[in-house]
């Protein structure tokens, strides 16, 4: 494919969209596996936040 | 009866929904790209006026669509924040703010390189692209603001309210090309005359936008999600730091 003598410009471009994207991706899968590793965690110790037959139900999270 | 969004604004609700849909949603986002850029580079022929270069128009200008589209979500979640108290709006507020920078970033970077071979400079200060800056500044604060601020009831209300100020910006940006002599061309494509760009490069042009779109939806709900685990994991933090504040109290009565 030639894309004639502006390519480095054309190329540079959808390079920074790949790599901000794939950044963005990359960011928010890690971020979710370290929110998970830390409710895991407090899983195991046997933290909860409301006592009783409700504790395992959500509440705050909005 | 529920109705949908009643269901929906329940977390919980979300997290399982959005548990079944994420994976769909980025596979076709991917699908939708992937066609695009087959188009983009080996269907869509070069531009008569600009040649090849013109092919960063089909990553430009769907970043540039992304970066309004988010903003103005953004907008929505604020208000829905402000003035029905939506248990998930500020979750979809926070949570689409950085991916809005990220595409205004883009929008701007590869405006720039599309700008030095079309116009011979990279930058100018003329009402459009000032216009974009301003909203990459804004993206910025409205991140800046809520983590700057500890209580996260204020931070979430502040930055709702700073949101919902900064939408002026959208027809600002929209309407710079028409309202002010700039550099940048005219709006060809979200005309109400319709678009004046040959179906041979429009065509490409909309299949990016339709990925660009679903690739944000994707990229939102799995912000989304993880924003929501995020407050589940401070709210247990909080619930053993009650418990062992009370043990502490407790303990010399035992």
């Amino acid at each position: 494919m030639d894309l004639g003598p502006n390519a480095p410009f054309i190329w540079t471009a959808y390079g920074m969209v790949a790599f901000v994207i794939a950044g963005l991706f990359t960011w928010l899968v890690l971020d979710g596996r370290a929110q998970q590793r830390r409710l895991a965690d407090f899983e195991t110790r046997g933290v909860k936040r409301r006592t009783g037959p409700e504790a395992t139900t959500t509440r705050s999270e909005g | 009866m529920q109705t949908f969004t009643q269901r929906f604004a329940n977390p919980t609700q979300f997290m399982g929904l959005s548990a079944r849909l994420l994976p769909w949603v980025a596979g076709l986002a991917a699908a939708i790209i992937a066609y695009g850029l087959y188009l983009a580079f080996f269907v869509a022929p070069p531009d008569y006026l600009h040649g090849e270069i013109a092919r960063i128009m089909f990553v430009h200008v769907p970043s540039a669509w992304m970066a309004m589209a988010c903003y103005a979500l953004i907008a929505v979640s604020a208000f829905g924040l402000l003035v029905f108290r939506h248990p998930l709006a500020d979750v979809s507020a926070k949570a689409a703010a950085p991916i809005g920078a990220a595409f205004t970033f883009l929008a701007l970077f590869t405006g720039s390189l599309w700008g030095k071979p079309a116009w011979g400079t990279y930058w100018v200060w003329d009402a459009r692209l000032t216009s974009v800056l301003i909203l990459f500044f804004l993206y910025l604060g409205l991140i800046a603001l809520r983590s700057s601020i500890e209580d996260e009831t204020l931070a979430s209300k502040l930055t709702a309210i700073l949101a919902l100020v900064g939408i002026v910006m959208l027809p600002i940006i929209k309407f710079s090309v028409d309202w002010a002599n700039t550099l940048h061309q005219p709006s060809s494509v979200l005309k109400l005359s319709g678009p004046t760009i040959h179906s041979s490069i429009l065509t490409p042009l909309l299949v990016m936008g339709v990925g660009f779109l679903v690739l944000f939806i994707a990229m939102h709900l799995k912000a989304m999600r993880n924003e929501i685990l995020r407050r589940r994991v401070k709210a247990l933090q909080l619930a053993e730091v009650a418990r062992a504040q009370s043990g502490q109290v407790t303990a010399p009565a035992e």
